[in-house]
């Protein structure tokens, strides 16, 4: 039991988060709760504090929609938080698609076909900065968020506390893909939000770090990572893991059995020796 | 050395190409799907929904106007609705918007794709000039037209007597009795649905449909001279000038000319 909660802790604990946010949603359309209304794409907290899905707002803002107040002070609270807690803690704690990537990544090793595959991956992993450009793009062209209307977040998260519809095409695609088209596919390679706060998450605060000194080189930390090229320095340097593509979902955390990685706050002023 | 340097930068602006021709198929894709499922002209938007073309980029599809709809009138377009995804709207039939005093679901949104003040009359909310749409008749299932006594939609309105009033005339055919038939007012009409909700017939023969589809346009040659407010159309009446191979000769010099030769 204890080794359960020692290797598990944090994935339980994102599991809570994820499933209590879906049902404070699903409660506010299905039983008038006001704790959290909307969903993710714009909400307030009590009917009172605003929170806005920031990539909407820039799809927006070159749609040329007029931008109230109130989602502007939304999409910054937004920015605010995810600049502290990480820019992907949003999709390892609150994105319901990770849920449905993780079952697949699951899946995927359990019948053996991360060993057919190999290391190497079909795709680039800069693929979800094409996607926010070209989402931009076509927004300012077409005048409308063009990435809103195809969002398979949106569509799954909308669908499960408004009703899903069609929507769950959109989760079986994502895991079909997912599963036998490329590991880690959608949330790790094509998804423009995870990208956008990928950038977010260049300049946040909590951050993973690595004690080379402890490390072991059991490369634990690199297989369960969904984005393992942000562990480059593991076993050689003790830095943080700075790049922004980590999302803290903390599996490397616990992990490792050496103790050599753990959340820390960054530093602000810059070293430059450690690269923080 | 130099040779590998040479396939390098190759490699480079192939890959480059190739992002750029991916981007290319995938963005014709994406723009023509949005083109498809934002083509939809009749649906009908919450009260206060600014104009279509405005609202499909100010909403974030938040659904804050559907939580705060207490009769569920307000539905999220779910993906195989054939409705643009996410964007609120209402079916009448089902469930019409009951005009609530205090229109809950416009102040509640955070885009201003729902714009309070369209719904405003002297600071205070109203909901009586609210456009959601406008009701139409169609008088050949109206069973009120064929001389059946029915006031379905004019009792279930809530602007009684003014959105839908009704006329009396003589029935010709049987000759002792009289057609009550409803007349729809466009300009205090709010496409509430309530009479779309009540209307007896099997389809509803009124029903609401957005204003820009039902009303025609008379344009700027066209003015109601008795009407003092119409005139001020004429400030920024537009004049549009067509020429064509007629238009090059005066009229008078085409009839003193041999016209009728050019006829026959």
């Amino acid at each position: 039991m204890k080794t359960l909660w020692n290797n598990y802790r944090y994935l339980i604990l994102r599991r809570f988060t994820q499933i209590s946010i879906l049902v404070l949603y699903f409660g506010a359309n299905a039983w008038g709760w006001n704790i959290l209304q909307g969903n993710l794409s714009s909400s307030s907290i009590f009917g009172l504090i605003p929170m806005s899905d920031p990539y909407a707002v820039a799809q927006m803002l070159v749609a040329g929609a007029m931008l109230t107040t109130d989602l502007l002070i939304g999409a910054t609270i937004v920015v605010l938080f995810y600049m502290i807690v990480g820019g992907r803690s949003f999709c390892s704690w609150v994105c319901p698609i990770n849920m449905i990537t993780d079952l697949a990544n699951f899946t995927r090793e359990k019948i053996g076909i991360n060993k057919l595959t190999g290391v190497k991956q079909p795709a680039s992993r800069k693929i979800r900065y094409w996607v926010i450009a070209l989402s931009l793009i076509i927004s300012a062209i077409m005048g409308v968020t063009a990435f809103e209307f195809i969002s398979p977040i949106s569509m799954v998260h909308r669908g499960l506390v408004f009703g899903l519809g069609f929507g769950w095409a959109a989760m079986l695609v994502i895991f079909l893909f997912d599963l036998f088209v490329l590991k880690n596919g959608w949330c790790g390679h094509i998804c423009p939000l995870g990208g956008f706060y990928s950038i977010l998450g260049k300049y946040s605060l909590i951050r993973v770090h690595h004690d080379a000194e402890k490390c072991t080189g059991c490369m634990d930390c690199k297989v369960v990572c969904p984005e393992n090229q942000v562990l480059s320095m593991i076993n050689k340097e003790s830095l943080p893991v700075l790049s922004g593509e980590c999302t803290n979902c903390a599996r490397c955390i616990e992990v490792c059995n050496d103790d050599a990685l753990g959340f820390s706050v960054r530093n602000l002023i810059k070293n430059n020796k450690t690269g923080e | 050395m130099k040779k590998k340097q040479v396939t390098d930068r190759r490699k480079f602006i192939l890959n480059m190409a190739r992002g750029v021709g991916i981007a290319a198929i995938s963005g014709f894709m994406w723009s023509a799907y949005i083109d498809e499922a934002t083509a939809s002209q009749l649906l009908l938007r919450p009260p206060g929904a600014i104009k279509e073309d405005d609202f499909l980029r100010t909403c974030i599809k938040c659904g804050l106007c559907v939580e705060a709809c207490p009769y569920d009138t307000l539905l999220l377009a779910k993906p195989g609705d054939k409705k643009p995804l996410g964007t609120p709207y209402f079916t009448p039939r089902e469930v019409p918007c009951y005009m609530c005093p205090d229109i809950p679901c416009v102040p509640v949104c955070p885009t201003g794709a729902l714009d309070e003040s369209s719904v405003t009359t002297d600071g205070k909310l109203d909901i009586t000039i609210a456009d959601m749409g406008v009701a139409v008749i169609d008088e050949d299932s109206c069973i009120a037209f064929w001389g059946i006594q029915c006031d379905a939609c004019y009792r279930a309105c809530p602007i009684l007597g003014e959105a839908i009033t009704v006329e009396y005339s003589k029935n010709e055919r049987t000759g002792k009795h009289a057609f009550l038939k409803p007349i729809v007012h466009a300009d205090a009409c709010t496409g509430c649905g309530l009479c779309e909700r009540a209307c007896v017939t099997e389809k509803a023969a009124i029903f609401v449909r957005p204003r820009e589809v039902v009303q025609g346009k008379a344009g700027d040659y066209y003015i109601k001279g008795w009407d003092k407010n119409d005139e001020k159309r004429l400030k920024n009446a537009k004049e549009i000038k067509t020429t064509t191979e007629l238009s090059k000769e005066k009229a008078q010099d085409k009839l003193n000319g041999n016209f009728l030769e050019d006829m026959y």
